[in-house]
């Protein structure tokens, strides 16, 4: 194993030479983000348990920057949002989202969380984009650890490709602003 | 209740802390509020709120043909989903008095061992990682892709399997399930043993779990208590042994028992089920009869794939199945499975339409969490956390 | 000695007479319809009876039939003797437009989350519960959502559009 070469990412692109690399500090701060995510699982009910699956030895999502769990929100980049969200629930959901500090993303993991899924009920929240707005859905009830990775490097994309100044963007703003954030 | 409790109150001139833990919380493992009053690290009183995943599994069973609500009970223990598969479909066969061929039975006794170890090791894998002991998780979590293999290989599906039929299985073992089968039960106790061994007789772990918890027969009585907490307290109710069905009569087992019901008991009696659960499937796979996998109940049993695909008849029937067009008997049913946390029942009351009329779920956990605000009376909240991962508490077939 | 249901029967019928309303047997299951207004004393005697010994409740649930009028709302309790290892199914009927009944939290005190729910569904009030109110659904709720006149879906979607579906 020792004399196996580290599997780095790649390098975005820019101007290489002896001894330096200049790129553009969104690529350089994009890498850096994309590759240490720190994911908040906010996990309720069956999509929670392949969670469970997919961070445990067989799936391990540690291999993709994300092995620390940040499981208050004022640390966390992503909030993973699985399982169902009922009415009761919404409100929790969206105060959480609340507390996290920009940037931030959502991925919305099965279907539950993505439209409501079986559950067309009085109770249900039919998707969580009723309340917080989401970055990425992922099909499947539940969907399967390999489905929860493709999400998460599907945000991974998002990150490294983010402009640093979406987040004060006025079409940003105006996203927060139509799910009543300031 | 959100945000709007006060932090502290004064009563008698001493100062109480209130505690809000949950809804969502790292060490609650699902979503369960409680309001805590504490006494510096003793808990004085606490009250519970559920109902954050409501999801109306028993108004949508009253809308929706038999067949459709299969995925429903799959989604009650999530973490055992074929037990709650087959314990419906054995209500419904109880319903339309269907003969079961001893051979399902016996492939249905498999599968819902092997769910409640995948049950069990959830669990207990978990009550390690509320102890701050993370190597036994990652060493079960392997064993427990094992059986997510044979479920896959199965029915297509890992967690929520939607594996049966009404009258028996879409498809015999294949070859591959048989190996993968048999693979699991000669590789499986080598690692159970290794976790075993990490925790059963650790010091550290025995200092954390014995008296964390505990629970007298009679309370738990009371309080309606089944499953493995019941009899962690020392009672030895089973629904395999008191009713047994699937032809569990036919298999020698052993009904694990505890004497102080707190947490390590809990614990313990789950390990031991484990191994109970491996002894019961060898015995099944050693006398797994001949005969055929389905029973002969054309009205409700799906026709096979393949003919559905190429028979116009066979569509029909599929279609009207599906539907719930077939005859359904008028009846009440009661039917209860022992489920991975305990007596799961089925109470079905049909008028002859194409939906129930009335199902209501008996699920455990409900029952069963409302002893949670008295259990952790008088204990720190360190061991409140232990108690509730002890007592299994799946969110799903909590709120329904 | 066996426990038939004929012997349970007997000692039930001897104790309320006229009260016990109804005896069927589904599927084996002693079922009894009794009157509304027994049923703490009818789960007490089955409880501390010395013969039948009836300790365990299993289940308590709702259910609605809005034809037969008069006794629309049903309270079903399953129970087991798990001395003698039997189940009995117990069920009062009560009228919609004053849906009481007398709690059992004092005989089993596992009845009380079970009361909530059912109060939460069906709108049934348990006199003497310690603390009736909704378990499931948020606290501001205004109906009962299992009565069956109240629809299943979710009122908000807009996208199940009937054209659709050609209807």
């Amino acid at each position: 194993m020792s004399n196996e070469k580290p599997n780095l990412v790649e390098a975005p692109a820019g101007h290489a030479g002896e001894g330096f690399f200049a790129t553009s500090l969104d690529k350089a701060v994009g890498l850096a983000r994309a590759n240490s995510i720190w994911p908040l699982p906010f996990a309720t009910s069956c999509c929670g348990i392949e969670f469970m699956a997919t961070m445990a030895s067989h799936y391990d999502l540690g291999r993709f920057g994300a092995e620390r769990l940040s499981f208050s929100p004022r640390q966390a980049d992503l909030l993973m949002v699985m399982g169902t969200i009922a009415k009761k629930m919404a409100p929790v959901l969206k105060q959480v989202y609340l507390q996290m500090a920009e940037p931030r993303w959502v991925i919305a993991v099965g279907a539950c969380a993505s439209s409501g899924g079986i559950f067309d009920t009085y109770s249900v929240l039919q998707g969580i984009d009723r309340v917080i707005p989401v970055d990425v859905y992922v099909p499947g009830c539940p969907p399967r650890p390999e489905q929860i990775i493709d999400g998460i490097t599907k945000i991974q994309e998002l990150v490294k490709n983010e402009p640093l100044r979406r987040r004060n963007s006025d079409e940003y703003r105006d996203l927060l602003a139509s799910y009543g954030i300031e | 209740m959100i945000g709007g409790t006060p932090e502290y109150i004064v009563e008698e001139g001493k100062e109480y802390t209130i505690l809000n833990l949950g809804p969502t919380h790292p060490a609650t493992h699902g979503i369960f509020q409680n309001v805590l009053k504490m006494d510096g690290d003793i808990i004085i009183e606490s009250e519970a709120t559920i109902g954050y995943i409501h999801r109306a599994f028993e108004k949508i069973a009253e809308h929706r043909p038999f067949y459709q609500v299969t995925p429903l009970t799959d989604r009650l223990n999530y973490c055992s989903a074929p037990i709650n598969n087959m314990g419906w479909h054995m209500t419904v066969e109880k319903l339309i008095q269907a003969e079961i061929p001893k051979r399902v039975e016996y492939m249905r006794v498999i599968i819902m061992e092997l769910a409640r170890i995948a049950d069990h090791i959830i669990c207990n894998s978990v009550i390690g990682v509320d102890t701050g002991a993370l190597t036994g998780f990652t060493y079960l979590f392997q064993a427990r892709e094992h059986i997510y293999d044979i479920f896959e290989e199965l029915c297509g599906a890992r967690l929520t399997t939607n594996m049966g039929r009404i009258g028996g299985f879409e498809r015999d073992f294949s070859p591959r399930a048989k190996m993968l089968l048999k693979n699991f039960l000669e590789n499986f106790p080598k690692r159970f043993d290794e976790f075993s061994s990490l925790l059963e007789r650790n010091r550290i772990f025995l200092d954390r779990v014995v008296n964390a918890g505990p629970i007298t027969p009679q309370m738990a009585l009371d309080y309606s208590f089944t499953g493995p907490n019941l009899r962690a307290a020392g009672v030895d109710y089973d629904v395999r042994v008191a009713k047994p069905y699937s032809s569990y009569q036919d298999f020698q087992f052993q009904i694990p028992v505890g004497t102080n019901g707190d947490t390590y008991d809990r614990f313990m009696v789950r390990q031991e089920e484990i191994r109970q659960s491996l002894s019961i499937i060898k015995q099944a796979l050693a006398n797994m009869p001949d005969g055929k996998f389905f029973a002969d109940v054309p009205e409700f049993y799906l026709p096979p794939k393949e003919d559905v695909y190429t028979k116009m008849e066979a569509l029909i029937w599929h279609f009207k199945i599906v539907m719930g067009e077939t005859d359904v008997p008028k009846g009440e049913v009661y039917h209860a499975v022992e489920g991975g946390n305990g007596e799961l029942g089925y109470y079905l009351v049909s008028d002859g339409g194409r939906a129930a009329y009335r199902l209501h779920f008996r699920r455990p956990c409900f029952i069963y969490y409302q002893a949670y605000p008295e259990m952790i009376k008088g204990s720190m909240l360190s061991d409140a956390i232990l108690t509730m991962s002890s007592m299994n508490v799946i969110a799903g077939e909590l709120d329904a | 000695m066996e426990f038939t249901n004929e012997h349970i029967t007997g000692r039930i019928k001897a104790q309320f007479g006229d009260k016990i309303l109804f005896v069927e047997e589904p599927f084996e299951l002693l079922t009894i319809t009794a009157a509304a207004d027994i049923n703490v004393e009818l789960v007490s005697f089955l409880k501390n009876d010395p013969e039948l010994q009836v300790i365990f409740l299993t289940d308590l649930c709702g259910i609605h039939y809005p034809e037969n009028k008069g006794e629309e709302i049903g309270v079903i309790c399953h129970l087991h003797s798990l001395v003698h290892n039997f189940r009995i199914r117990l069920k009062f009927f009560i009228p919609e437009a004053a849906p009481s009944i007398r709690s059992l939290v004092p005989v089993f005190p596992g009845a009380n989350w079970m009361e909530r729910e059912t109060f939460d569904f069906y709108g049934i009030k348990f006199e003497g519960h310690p603390n009736l109110k909704r378990v499931l659904n948020v606290d501001d709720m205004t109906y009962h959502p299992m009565l069956k006149q109240y629809p299943l879906e979710d009122p908000t979607r807009e996208d199940k559009n009937d054209t659709y579906f050609g209807r």
